[in-house]
């Protein structure tokens, strides 16, 4: 057997040797697989910054930038919006009473007019936003103290809220629905809106309000326990937020599809705020069926129930009335910083373009910064 | 199974950080102490154990003792099922980037700092851990199944109830067992030799598993057993051998055996087989095992691989230093403004708890912050690193450039972590023979009796081998492919089992047995080592043959002198007998040495003769004795007539010397008798001995040792058959003859010489031939006191062979010289009683065995010299001078005599003839610091003129001995040494010492502070492998300890070329570009975090999700710099091989320098701020959420971290777009998805809704879009 092997091996060795390769298959040779993968030879892109492909680059970028610039910089323009701070700080404004006297705990609610009147007419749908100035609704205690189970109807949840919600969880022993700093810190303020007609007489604009939350969050992050037939049952035994006036299910005593949890004030207060100085949608003036505005220009009262102190901390309360675009609120930034961003490369471009022609000769990649 | 391998590799370097040994230490540590303290009780001398057969008498006593020792069985594996996860937790967190992941899990738990979900920050630290676990388990799991074939290969045993040797696993075998092995057999466990088939009871064993060595090594059967030379009968063993506790020393082994009868025998390493070990050449053995299991020799031996941190990784710290501090910046920022900002603020509603003062809040956030800010310590880069790692060592090991077709190996990366290190490299030490040059030593010349032997047909021959070599695949083809091939295979082997001995050392036995063909092939292949086509042809010198003649016919005309024959005869008779060459032939594999044929003429008659002729002209030569009539013996023995001519020699060179002698005429009947012994029957002879030529195979430690071997048979000299007491060598004219062999001291580096002791077969004299190195010989001569003639003609041939030396060491030919010494009855006698002392001494045996061989070797005779070439690798030249134009300085240090080393570096072209040679020999200290000012005083001189070092005349050659070596590397004259060598284009050590290659390497690396490069093929060039910062070994001729200790084996070294300047090149870019991108990313990510807290009153809130957030990096941005990292090519190989000056640019690159971090970090801000306060500006104001404010941002990050990858690669294949638009994909169909169903997780940053909403908004699109241009329009 030994003999044998040996002569086939010598065989191999042997043919290996003198034939191109050797048999594959017979000898297990450690050569490597010349393949284009395994020798690092795959076909590669280099993407090397030359003139030739960095100067088109840059127009391209710059004629692609400079139009939609524009485009963002008309539409954003075209936006009406009206904004007016009701937050009574100072002496002279309406709710200059209100705010000052007025603390979380105060019974009887404290009213106050502010007058304005609208230069344009609003076309379309307007919407109406609060606002809230230096307010940190993104601080990390606050943005915690929330219990997602109990707002999505979870019955364990609704009678044991989450630690998270600490020390807004549990008052008198009763767990307080819902609970958590955000909920007990909901926006009170009512805000009603009425036009001045040229006779003086007051007319109440309708104010829509529902739809103005995440579809979502109405349907499927925030849910009443046990449905929304009886809220009164559903909330027994739970303790209204200490900050509120009326327990969660009185929120929209006329609408069982806009009560408790799923009452879209709520909601929107609940989704939180990036900034500090934030806006939220709070209604929305459906347009006109006809081609009348829906907020012909002249003049408006807006009539708060002042509830929510905020100067305590500094901060502002507004009222905004908007219109939107495709492309959300108005904010000219985008459309600015596109054009900016769109007329440097081409400005680059062309600088660079002369660069290049002009030491065309001594190379046509080294100019290139990077 | 590479891939495998490496893993595995990888694996247990990554416990070699926590372990400083394998894992044996532990497994082991528990029994011994265990065993000791049993065997107190039992033996006084608690270092002893006693083995007693198991079937014996005692058997008893067996089982009481043998319960204490461990069984065959093996177990590496280090888990169990059950303390898997507890035992591999534990060693993970023995690391220090676990224990931070860890840190922050537990930070997390506190309620007050706590910032994500509590399973969020578990993420990283179980993934990490997952990783690293299946990767553990896997590797442990194949090594389960290793021990599991190992354990069950079968072995024959004695077992005592059947009285027969029957089939056992392995794991069965115990301590005091009976096994019996076969020819090709691996051994099971440390067995003492008790038997062999061989009848001088010997037995070969091949150690390649456990050393890398492939010569065979004899052991011997324990001497004065009863049942010595007949069939073994375990039954009827009943001795006890005592010997040592288990240790690993391979070469150590001492104990006796006692006899029934009282009688003790010492056994020593000799008559030990060592575990996975193979027999050969022996048709059986029956040993008794001693040790078993993991108390084997080979087992205790088993450390894990070497682990080396590189350069980079070290920088790396530093880098990740900086992070730390950055982190803590950034936090200690965020707390100190979370607290200026609550001071500021009044009472306001989304104040959760208003109690806490400013201060305590803001130490609340700095903890908060670090759990937040995580990312920005790169701990994933390490994992990272460690598979790219594996990644560049896949491609080199796949280049097929660094593949040797002759020897059929690629190149091995041994150590696995230090790829990037070959683009660093400055220094480069290598050493000469095997490395520079082929290592195929070629008889080129000889100097006899002060006479050249130009041997000029061998030096075309070569020429025309060298011609060949171009071509070798056709030569290869030819009728001689059958030894050529043969050796290659050899070589295969050999590379293939270190490859494997590096893995583990059962393991491999395990895979030798399942190869069975292979290992069949194996010993056969193996035979062929060092027998090159070119070492074993060598054509005689006509002169040399002429002369040689003479022994045979002494009718020539002018047939030199009697003396010059005997100097010739026995010249041949030391190349063939002093060595350690094993002799083997391939049509008898199991017998070492065929039996002893009985010389065909009456020997008993010549040496009879021979005697009274007193062969030996110089010792003690009583002239009056023999004065006789030789003529008259030849006569009355050979009566055929011929006649002898004893014509003085009138050879040219040797002519001026004085010839007339008075035992001219003895000499001269010797001769006569040696021809007229041929004579009788030539014919007959002549065809036997090319028949058996033919098949004779000679395996040598050494291939110099080969090649003079062959050299001598070239002379009709042949070896034929060894044995430990007996040599059997055909002599020209003679035939057969065996001769006794009394002592072998080995070839050792410190004495530079071996010598053996026979008993002369023709004389009956005790002979001690002596090979050495010129300088050492040279040393020990004797000075002959006898009369005027003699004394001149030694010196004349002194003389003579020392100009021969010095004009071989020009050619570049390694020099040795062959002497002689006769001894005395009497002298041999009282040397031999302190020999027999020395060697039965215990205590410091080694010491006394090498001073008794000193003893010996002096007074010696002068016999001649011999030159062999070592041809330069292909491509030597123009390696070296890519290396040098690449900036690295090339240092060769050398064992070899300085002219050797000079032409050598000529002939590599290190040295150019503009080049100014400097060279340092010095005896004293005194002189060796006045030499080295002078030099300095030089070198400043000539750089001051030049401007430059590097002046494009040439540069200087620093040439320093051994001696001046060691004199330079003391401590005060150390910077001097430095300040020379350093201006210095190159510097040839030669005569150095490995110690002395290690402290040259170490004084470089240590006081200039820079990369060095070792690379070397023997064992003497393992320290300085070991020390340098990238040991190369070359898996060459010598062995495979170089490239056992090395960190990367190739096999030519022509192959570092591409080694350092492509593949080093590109790891260094590759690894450096990718650790800076990960840093980048991550501090560009962390960034937006940290921006944030300008806007949410430093509270450490986060606008992302945090799953998002954690698996970012993780995930969806992880394999992008991976593939980056592994498959980047900043310049094309080709151009990197044609201009070498592209790596000297890479490493003084910017690339490597501190301030890149710098950049890359200010990059990353830029682009940070534009990522994020872009987004802000856009959505300021509006009703954006806190999610939907993150969203845009995080694309906006993903599309510029993606697209950053794109410009920074130099490269991009289809391989990169896969993985980058797989990561864009990914993150986006995880955010998404997450959005759609996560109702009520990921508290408090539910993104139930918001993604999906965002990305229906163009408004989405054009904020990514205007951040992503705007951020990387710099670039």
């Amino acid at each position: 057997m030994m003999a044998s092997s040996y002569n086939a091996k010598e065989e191999d060795g042997h043919h290996s040797g003198s034939s191109t390769h050797g048999g594959p298959g017979v000898v297990k040779s450690k050569k490597p697989d010349n393949t284009a993968f395994k020798q690092q030879r795959l076909p590669a892109w280099q993407p090397i910054l030359t003139a030739g492909t960095v100067l088109p680059a840059f127009f391209v970028i710059g004629l692609i930038f400079i139009p939609i610039g524009i485009g963002l910089f008309v539409t954003s323009n075209n936006i009406k919006e009206f904004e007016i701070d009701y937050t009574g700080g100072t002496p002279g404004n309406p709710c200059y009473d209100c705010a000052k006297n007025l603390s979380w705990n105060s019974s009887t609610p404290c009213f106050c007019t502010v007058e304005f009147k609208l230069d344009q007419p609003f076309e379309s749908n307007v919407y109406m936003y609060y606002g809230l100035s230096n307010f940190y609704q993104n601080h990390r205690r606050y943005v915690k103290s929330r219990d997602d189970s109990q707002l999505n109807g979870d019955l364990s949840a609704l009678k044991n809220p989450s630690k998270e919600c600490e020390p807004y969880r549990i008052v008198d022993g009763a767990p307080i629905a819902p609970c958590g700093a955000i909920a007990n810190s909901l926006f009170n303020d009512t805000l009603e809106l009425y036009h001045v007609a040229s006779n003086g007489t007051r007319n109440l604009i309708p104010l829509a309000k529902k739809g103005i939350a995440w579809w979502t969050d109405k349907h499927v992050k925030f849910r009443n326990p046990g449905g929304n037939s009886n809220l009164t049952a559903a909330f027994k035994d739970t303790s209204k937020p200490v900050n509120w006036r009326k327990p969660v299910y009185e929120l929209d005593p006329s609408d069982s599809e806009n009560n408790g949890f799923i009452n879209e004030d709520f909601i929107v207060w609940m989704r939180t705020a990036a900034l500090p100085t934030f806006r939220k949608l709070y209604r929305i003036i459906h347009k006109k069926p006809n081609t009348t505005p829906t907020l012909p220009s002249g003049n408006y009262t807006l009539n708060i129930t002042y509830n929510y102190p905020v100067l305590t901390f500094g901060g502002r309360k507004r009222m905004i009335l908007s219109t939107i675009s495709w492309m959300g609120g108005k904010n000219p930034f985008l459309g600015i910083a596109y054009i900016t961003v769109g007329s440097i490369c081409f400005f680059l471009g062309v600088v660079l373009l002369i660069i290049h022609h002009k030491y065309d000769t001594r190379s046509n990649s080294a100019d290139i910064p990077n | 199974m590479e891939s495998f391998h490496w893993v595995r590799h990888r694996c247990q370097q990554l416990l070699a950080a926590d372990r400083g040994r394998g894992w044996y230490s532990t497994a082991n540590g528990l029994p011994n102490q265990n065993r000791l303290d049993a065997h107190g009780s039992l033996h006084r001398a608690s270092k002893r154990r006693t083995v007693l057969a198991r079937h014996g008498p005692h058997q008893k006593q067996h089982e009481a003792l043998s319960k204490k020792y461990l069984r065959n069985a093996i177990r590496t594996t280090k888990y169990t099922c059950l303390t898997f996860i507890p035992k591999n937790l534990f060693q993970q967190f023995h690391r220090a980037a676990n224990l931070y992941f860890l840190f922050l899990v537990l930070l997390n738990w506190v309620p007050v700092v706590e910032a994500f979900e509590k399973e969020i920050t578990m993420i990283p630290l179980l993934l990490v851990l997952t990783v690293i676990g299946i990767k553990d388990g896997l590797e442990d799991y194949r090594r389960y199944l290793l021990d599991k074939k190992v354990n069950n290969n079968l072995v024959r045993v004695f077992c005592g109830t059947q009285k027969s040797y029957l089939d056992r696993c392995w794991k069965d075998v115990q301590v005091g067992d009976f096994v019996r092995l076969s020819c090709n057999e691996i051994i099971p466990a440390d067995l003492l030799l008790l038997y062999s088939s061989d009848p001088r009871g010997v037995c070969y064993i091949e150690t390649a598993n456990l050393d890398g060595e492939t010569n065979l090594k004899q052991r011997q059967v324990v001497s004065d057993l009863p049942q010595q030379g007949e069939d073994f009968t375990p039954e009827s063993f009943h001795s006890r051998i005592e010997c040592e506790n288990p240790n690993n020393d391979l070469s150590r082994f001492r104990g006796y055996i006692e006899h029934s009868g009282g009688v003790r025998v010492g056994v020593h390493s000799r008559n030990l087989l060592l575990r996975s070990c193979t027999i050969r050449n022996t048709e059986t053995v029956v040993g008794i095992v001693v040790y078993a299991g993991h108390e084997t020799k080979a087992m205790m031996n088993n450390s894990g691989p070497r682990y080396k941190r590189s350069r980079l990784e070290r920088r790396l710290n530093t880098d990740v230093l900086w992070c730390v501090v950055l982190l803590i910046v950034m936090c200690l920022t965020a707390a100190v403004g979370h607290g200026l900002w609550l001071k500021d603020l009044g009472d306001p509603v989304f104040q959760v708890d208003g109690e806490t003062s400013p201060t305590l809040a803001g130490f609340y956030v700095f903890w908060t912050m670090i759990i937040v800010l995580q990312v920005l310590i790169p701990i994933s880069l390490y994992v990272s690193i460690e598979i790219v790692k594996l990644g560049q060592v896949y491609f080199i090991n796949n280049d097929l450039d660094l593949y040797n077709q002759e020897q059929d190996s690629r190149i091995q990366c041994r150590a696995l972590n230090i790829t990037e290190d070959l683009g660093q490299i400055q220094y480069l030490f290598s050493d000469k023979t095997g490395t520079l040059t082929e290592n195929k030593m070629v008889f080129c010349r000889c100097s006899i009796y002060g006479v050249e032997y130009p041997h000029v047909e061998n030096a075309r021959r070569l020429e025309v081998y060298e011609a060949e070599g171009a071509e070798r695949t056709e030569a290869s083809g030819r009728s001689v492919s059958l030894k050529s091939s043969c050796s290659r295979k050899s070589l295969s082997c050999r590379s293939l089992s270190c490859n494997r001995s590096a893995v583990s050392l059962h393991t491999l036995t395990a895979e030798s047995l399942e190869d069975g063909d292979g290992l069949s092939s194996h010993v056969q292949a193996k035979t062929g080592a060092f027998c090159s086509r070119m070492a074993k042809d060598v054509v005689p010198d006509p002169e040399l043959v002429r002369k040689l003649d003479c022994l045979s016919s002494s009718a020539m005309e002018d047939s030199p002198s009697s003396l010059e024959l005997s100097y010739i005869a026995d010249f041949f008779l030391a190349l063939a007998i002093c060595n350690s060459v094993v002799v083997s032939s391939p049509g008898q594999p199991r017998h070492m040495v065929p039996e002893t044929r009985t010389p065909l003429r009456s020997l008993e008659e010549i040496k009879l003769m021979f005697q009274r002729l007193n062969f030996s002209p110089f010792s003690t030569m009583p002239p009056s004795q023999t004065r006789g009539s030789p003529r008259s013996f030849a006569g009355r023995l050979f009566g055929r007539g011929k006649t002898a001519s004893f014509t003085f020699p009138t050879h040219n060179d040797a002519g001026d010397g004085p010839e007339s002698e008075p035992d001219n005429n003895q000499e001269t009947s010797k001769l006569e008798e040696e021809k007229a012994a041929r004579g009788e029957e030539p014919g007959q002879e002549a065809e036997q001995e090319a028949e058996s030529d033919e098949l004779l195979l000679y395996e040598a430690e050494s291939p110099d040792e080969a090649a003079l071997v062959h050299a001598a048979r070239a002379y009709r000299c042949t070896l034929r058959g060894r044995s430990a007491q007996s040599l059997l060598v055909d002599l020209p004219g003679i035939g057969s003859l065996v001769v006794q062999l009394l002592h072998v001291f080995p070839f050792d580096s410190n004495r530079k010489r071996m010598s053996v002791v026979i008993r002369h077969p023709l004389t009956g004299q005790v002979v001690v031939y002596v090979k050495g190195a010129d300088s050492v010989i040279m040393d020990l001569l004797e000075t002959p006191a006898g009369g005027g003639q003699v004394e001149d003609m030694y010196n004349h041939i002194r003389q003579q062979t020392q100009r021969h030396l010095d004009s071989y060491a020009r050619d570049g030919l390694r020099t040795l010289c062959i002497a002689r010494k006769v001894l005395e009855e009497e002298e041999y006698e009282a040397w031999m009683k302190r020999q027999l002392v020395a060697e039965s001494s215990i205590e410091n045996r080694e010491e006394l065995l090498l001073e008794s061989a000193q003893k010996l070797e002096t007074d010696l005779t002068l016999l001649g010299s011999t030159g062999i070439l070592d041809r330069l690798q292909e491509e030597v030249p123009e390696t070296i001078h890519a290396l040098q134009r690449a900036g690295i300085k090339v240092w060769v240090l050398t064992g070899d005599k300085q002219e050797t080393a000079v032409n050598i570096a000529n002939a590599c072209k290190l040295l150019r003839p503009s080049d100014t040679l400097l060279t340092a020999n010095c005896g004293s200290k005194e002189a060796c610091a006045a030499l080295l000012e002078e030099l300095m005083d030089e070198v400043q001189h000539v750089g001051e003129t030049s401007g430059a070092d590097s002046s494009p005349g040439g540069g200087f050659i620093l040439v320093i001995n051994g001696r001046t070596l060691d004199l330079a590397l003391q401590e005060d004259l150390k910077s001097a040494f430095l300040y020379v060598s350093c201006r210095c284009r190159a510097v040839i050590c030669c005569r150095a010492t490995p110690l002395q290659k290690s402290q040259v390497v170490r004084l470089i690396r240590d006081q200039l502070g820079v990369m060095t490069l070792a690379v070397g093929d023997g064992a003497n060039d393992v320290s300085m492998i070991q020390v340098a910062d990238v040991g190369i070994g070359i898996s060459g001729q010598e062995g495979m300890q170089a490239v056992m200790s090395s960190d990367f084996a190739i096999s030519r070294f022509q192959h570092l070329r591409k080694l350092l300047l492509v593949h080093g090149h590109w790891c260094c870019s590759r690894l450096t570009n990718m650790v800076l991108y990960f840093i980048y990313k991550n501090v560009m990510y962390v960034n937006l975090l940290f921006f944030y807290q300008f806007f949410c009153g430093f509270s450490g809130s986060v606008m992302i999700n945090s799953w998002v957030l954690i698996l970012f990096n993780l995930v969806f941005t992880s394999v992008p710099p991976l593939v980056y990292g592994v498959l980047d090519q900043d310049t094309p190989a080709d151009t990197l091989m044609e201009l070498p000056e592209l790596y000297r640019a890479e490493r003084t690159s910017k690339v490597y320098a501190p301030s890149m971090f710098w950049i890359t970090i200010l990059d990353s801000f830029y682009q940070s701020l534009v990522c994020f306060f872009v987004p802000y500006f856009a959505l300021a104001g509006s009703d954006i959420g806190d999610l939907s404010f993150g969203s845009p941002v995080n694309a906006s990050a993903l599309f510029i971290i993606l697209l950053q990858q794109v410009m920074e690669s130099n490269t991009l294949t289809w391989i990169h777009v896969l993985v980058l638009v797989l990561s864009a994909v990914s993150y986006f169909g995880f955010v998404l998805v997450f959005g759609l169903f996560c109702t009520v997780c990921s508290h408090p940053t539910n993104p139930l809704g918001v993604e999906t909403l965002q990305m229906s908004h163009p408004r989405f699109y054009a904020i990514c879009v205007l951040t992503t241009a705007t951020a990387l329009l710099p670039r």
